[in-house]
């Protein structure tokens, strides 16, 4: 509906204006009343529409401020589900877990999509809608605004007295500030001000100015929805083009960034290979502080540092870096994060012919408390049979009385390996992929076993153990430290947090920037007396109004010399006022007038009398100040 | 590496939390004391008037657009006004609505007498002297002194800003909540949001030391960025002004409930609302907080979503207490829409500044406690 750009259609040509006060309905009358209509025609016509008029209906209901409020109330509604319910994007296992755990309705769930809440049909459904609807908002209301821009501020209003914020100046006539002069000051004193002035009818009988600010209001508006939009495609753009990948590395390794660099790949739709920037880091220490101060959080980590070894490209000189928890690495348009860290007992296994079939350290999975971890050894080159180990590593070992083992502290100060072990066929050789941190007992022999007259077996650091039957032997060497890292390429950030600073922006510069509007009206008296009045409107919220009102009479007063008594309105109350008016100047301070406080049926009595005295001015100040009782007095 | 521990400022803290919250007792009962008295007096002003001029409680009811009038009169002025307003030559989407400039209040000044009155709208301290109110905001300042010490030492004893587990963010939340009312009583007249405000802190307080108690310790890594001190501060700054702003809204529609009532010549039940501004002042003040507040919380929101990339390398993961922060922003800048909204009434705006604020209670309490994500570091 665009009730608000006909008006200035409506209104005449710039500079045209015929100033002609009295004949012109105050502009804006026919507006509200037109939209009305218009809302109404709107209405009664439906049925009649063809199906073009039904797509335009359509379409100004999707674009009015109605719907988006609805569907962004709808919005909000719309991302809770994704709170109470666990996430496939989050965390896949636990969704298949959680619709094992409730068999009722597990499923149902799922084929709602309310494991996959933020890209469900529904949930995009609802934010597509909003943001065409922002949009068919945004560029009507920006052409528009364009447009206002580039126009004149509206024609001067027959009655400026029934503006929000209205007050009067009387110049004496020994002044020798004629009508026109006075205009023309006020209008310089507004330019200074930050407005643009149009001036009419300079020369006539009764000058008079039309003046507006506050233009970025409108635009801060405009700008922070765009921006919103650029914010949305910002983060779609990211999907498309981002990657992301996960590594495990235990001190000494070192990553490629290449596809088989990573453990776990991730990539958006329009990923190539050809995106990866092959450099490298190397692991070189990992260092973590615990606390040992805190009373209930004793052995809490409290700093981790990776010391790494980092080559832009491979011929790049090696450089030293710091990879900590909230401080990423930046490199080759990537960065990699420090996600997870944990030990890695060193092994070396030997096979029944007496070779070593494995040697190096095993990424132990934390558990528990203090990094009790599991471990799954796997060793598929043993010969002749495959051999491998499951069991668990404590840093730093403790038993119970009853013999259940943990560790009682998170450094390394009893480690400890106890496994069980096996031989047979792994399934390794067929190709499937298999979890390194699992392993499938049910095709292996066990060899060592707790409830085995084997038992099973436990290791410290340098001790090796001889497996039974002449399977081979395993030796615990040492300890290291490993760290899980993520790599996230996204290349939507950047333009995401630009979008979102320049939206902030906008919103400020919409919230706090005031747009106003001033008229100013001269003429002379018959006595010689200059008279000014001038009235305030503001668009949308403004609770500086009246304060702006304030300025502006201060700053005219103070260019005619005016006593600056008659320049307060807010200290002293209408009824008072004239009273303190200085006896040269029959001036009349502005009340102010909110469309609210305007009422004619105020009960107060101090409100009353200015009322009352103020509609009798307001009837028509300039022309008939003589009758008025304020320049009766005066006389 | 990081700093060391005190023990003995961390107990001195909750010594102080523990005083604080007593001092804000006391503050309490004055300010209810000062509620109960004030509209009694007021009453008894209203009926020894009333029988002065030996009107009919109906007939006075006629006057009562004194006051009642600003909030009823206002749609009726913004219609009229509407007509006055020389007409915006930019368009809006269809339904956008003209607010009323704020400068309302003066209509009601002048103007103390009546049934169903309500306070001056300007919010600005009035002649007459109330002395539990005085009281009252004198042992909030103590209490606010103690509480800062309290929060202080804390911060010392940890070797950092004391904001890391539900225990701080409990004990420094109600000191900003405090602290940010006792601001804006410097410029406006808002003791009567003095019982919520304060009986807010104290709850705060005293779940904090009874539910949620925690030694001073220091941070986990996750915790440790300058964006712990940006982001949370924000929130935390917001949230208080959300809290105010809900106190307003919903004397708001319990004023504007009291309003229409007397306005229709019943009777005036809620007393207690004489020492409250009307409905439409305390709409466009809420309005003015709930601005700032909001742009707060799009800064709270970005801050999140910078330091969740720094931490978890992507800005954005639907983690749940990121979603509950974009319910809070979407409700609020529904709420933005709503007073912007032609057909929709302040009333309706309020509701909506009510739910906001019952997210972000909601965000802090319940998300905080039963709800696993990433930010599950809360110190439980
Ligand atoms: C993504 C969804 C949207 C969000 C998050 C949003 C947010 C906001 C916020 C925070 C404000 C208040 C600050 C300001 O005045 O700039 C606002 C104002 C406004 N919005 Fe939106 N908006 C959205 C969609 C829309 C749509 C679809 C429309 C058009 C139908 C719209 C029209 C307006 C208008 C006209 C205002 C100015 C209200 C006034 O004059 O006070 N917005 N919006």
């Amino acid at each position: 509906m665009s009730e608000r750009v006909n008006v200035p259609k409506k209104s005449p040509a710039p500079g045209s204006t015929p100033d002609a006060a009295g004949t012109a309905s105050p502009p804006g009358t026919a507006s509200p009343l037109a939209a009305a209509v218009s809302a109404a025609k709107a209405e009664a016509v439906l049925p009649t529409l063809g199906p073009l008029g039904m797509l335009r209906w359509a379409w100004t209901q999707l674009t009015s401020m109605r719907t988006a409020l609805f569907l962004l109330l709808m919005l909000a509604v719309a991302a809770v589900p994704g709170s109470l319910f666990p996430q496939r994007p989050a965390n896949p296992s636990i969704v298949t877990q959680y619709i094992k755990d409730h068999p009722d309705y597990g499923k149902l769930l799922d084929s709602l999509q309310l494991y996959d809440v933020y890209s469900s049909a529904w949930f995009s459904a609802i934010y597509i809608l909003l943001f065409i609807s922002l949009i068919g908002c945004v560029v009507p209301r920006a052409i528009a605004h364009y447009k206002a821009m580039r126009s004149q501020p509206p024609r001067t209003p027959a009655r400026l007295s029934r503006l929000p914020e209205y007050g009067t100046l009387v110049i004496p006539a020994d002044a020798g500030i004629p009508a026109s002069s006075a205009i023309t000051d006020a209008a310089g004193l507004l330019k200074k001000r930050g407005y643009r002035v149009d001036v009419r009818n300079h020369d006539g009988a009764r000058p008079s100015l039309g003046a507006e600010r506050g233009f970025l209001r409108e635009v801060g508006n405009l700008v922070f929805h765009s921006a919103l939009i650029g914010v949305l495609i910002s983060v779609a753009a990211g999907g498309l083009f981002g990657y992301s990948g996960q590594r495990i590395l235990v001190e000494g390794d070192t990553f490629v960034n290449t596809l088989v660099g990573y453990d776990q790949f991730t990539p958006g739709t329009n990923f190539q290979s050809s995106q990866l920037q092959p450099y490298s880091v190397q692991l070189d220490k990992f260092r973590i502080t615990f606390d040992r101060e805190s009373k209930g959080k004793f052995g809490q980590p409290i700093d981790f540092t990776a010391d790494v070894t980092t080559k832009e490209t491979p011929d790049a000189p090696a450089k030293k870096e710091v990879l900590k928890v909230n401080d990423p690495l930046s490199l080759g348009g990537t960065s990699m994060y420090l996600t997870g860290n944990g030990y890695a007992p060193v092994v070396t296994v030997r096979d029944g012919s007496g070779n070593v079939a494995m040697q190096g350290p095993v990424v132990a999975k934390l558990q528990g408390d203090n990094y009790y971890s599991s471990i799954v050894i796997k060793v598929p080159d043993a010969k002749p049979e495959q051999l491998a180990f499951a069991g668990f590593f404590l840093p730093t070992a403790f038993v119970t009385e009853k013999g259940v083992s943990f560790s009682g502290d998170p450094e390394l100060i009893n480690p400890q390996l106890s496994l069980n072990s096996y031989y047979g066929d792994l399934g390794l050789n067929d190709g499937s992929p298999q979890n390194v941190f699992e392993l499938d007992v049910k095709k292996l022999t066990p060899l060592n076993a707790r409830n085995l007259d084997t038992k099973g077996i436990t290791l410290a650091p340098g001790a090796s153990y001889t497996l039974p039957d002449g399977k081979g032997s395993i030796s615990f060497d040492g300890v290291k430290r490993y760290v899980g890292v993520d790599i996230h390429h996204n290349p939507g950030q950047l333009f995401a947090l630009i979008f979102a600073l320049v939206a902030v922006a906008g919103l400020v510069t919409s919230l706090y920037v005031n747009r106003r509007r001033v008229w100013v009206r001269t003429g002379t008296h018959e006595d010689g007396r200059t008279m000014v009045e001038y009235g305030l409107l503001a668009r949308g919220e403004d609770h500086r109004l009246a304060g702006e009102a304030k300025a502006i009479r201060s700053l005219l007063a103070g260019a005619w010399a005016l006593d600056e008594d008659t320049v307060s309105p807010d200290d002293a109350p209408p009824a008072s006022a004239p009273a303190s008016a200085a006896p040269a100047s029959a001036s009349q301070p502005a009340p102010s007038r909110g469309a609210d406080n305007g009422r004619a049926d105020t009960g107060a009595p101090g409100a009353a009398v200015a009322q009352s005295s103020l509609e009798h001015s307001a009837a028509d100040f300039i022309q008939s100040t003589a009758g008025s009782p304020e320049s009766k007095k005066d006389q | 590496m990081p700093f060391s521990i005190n023990e003995t400022m961390g107990q001195y803290s909750e010594l102080f939390m523990l005083l604080a919250a007593g001092t804000y007792t006391v503050a309490f009962v004055a300010f209810a004391w000062d509620l109960a008295k004030s509209s009694k007096m007021l009453r008894a002003v209203d009926l020894k008037a009333a029988a002065a001029s030996g009107t009919s409680a109906g007939a006075a009811s006629v006057k009562v657009p004194v006051g009642a009038g600003v909030g009823a009169g206002v749609r009726a002025g913004a219609a009229t006004g509407a007509a006055d307003r020389a007409d915006s030559d930019v368009s809006g989407p269809a339904g956008r609505a003209e607010r009323p400039t704020s400068s309302v209040s003066r209509a009601a000044q002048g103007s103390t007498t009546g049934v169903g009155q309500t306070a001056d709208g300007g919010m600005r301290y009035g002649a007459e002297r109330r002395a539990p109110a005085r009281v009252a905001v004198a042992v909030t300042v103590l209490g606010a002194a103690i509480h800062a010490a309290g929060v202080i030492t804390r911060a010392i004893g940890a070797g950092r800003v004391p904001w890391g587990n539900m225990y701080e963010f409990l004990s420094t939340g109600a000191f900003v909540a405090v602290a940010v009312f006792l601001v804006v009583l410097i410029r406006r007249d808002l003791r009567f949001l003095g019982t919520f405000v304060i009986g807010l802190a104290v709850i705060m307080l005293v779940a904090a030391s009874v539910a949620f108690w925690t030694p001073v310790g220091h941070l986990v890594p996750a915790l440790q960025s300058y964006w712990l001190i940006i982001h949370v501060s924000i929130a935390v700054m917001s949230s208080a002004l959300f809290t105010l702003t809900f106190a307003m809204s919903a004397l708001q529609l319990l004023q504007s409930h009291r309003q229409k009532a007397v306005a229709s010549g019943g009777a005036d039940k809620l007393g207690f609302l004489r020492l409250v501004p009307s409905a439409l002042s305390l709409e466009n003040l809420s309005y003015r907080i709930n601005a700032i507040a909001f742009i707060g919380w799009t800064f709270t929101l970005m801050f999140g979503a910078i330091w969740a990339e720094k931490a978890w390398g992507r800005f954005w993961g639907w983690d749940t207490k990121e979603v509950w922060t974009f319910v809070i922003w979407v409700v609020y800048a529904g709420y933005l829409h709503a007073r912007a909204t032609r057909g929709w009434t302040g009333t309706r705006a309020a509701w909506l500044s009510i739910v906001g604020y019952l997210c972000v209670v909601f965000n802090f309490t319940i998300v905080n406690q039963f709800f696993n994500g990433l930010h599950s570091y809360s110190g439980l």
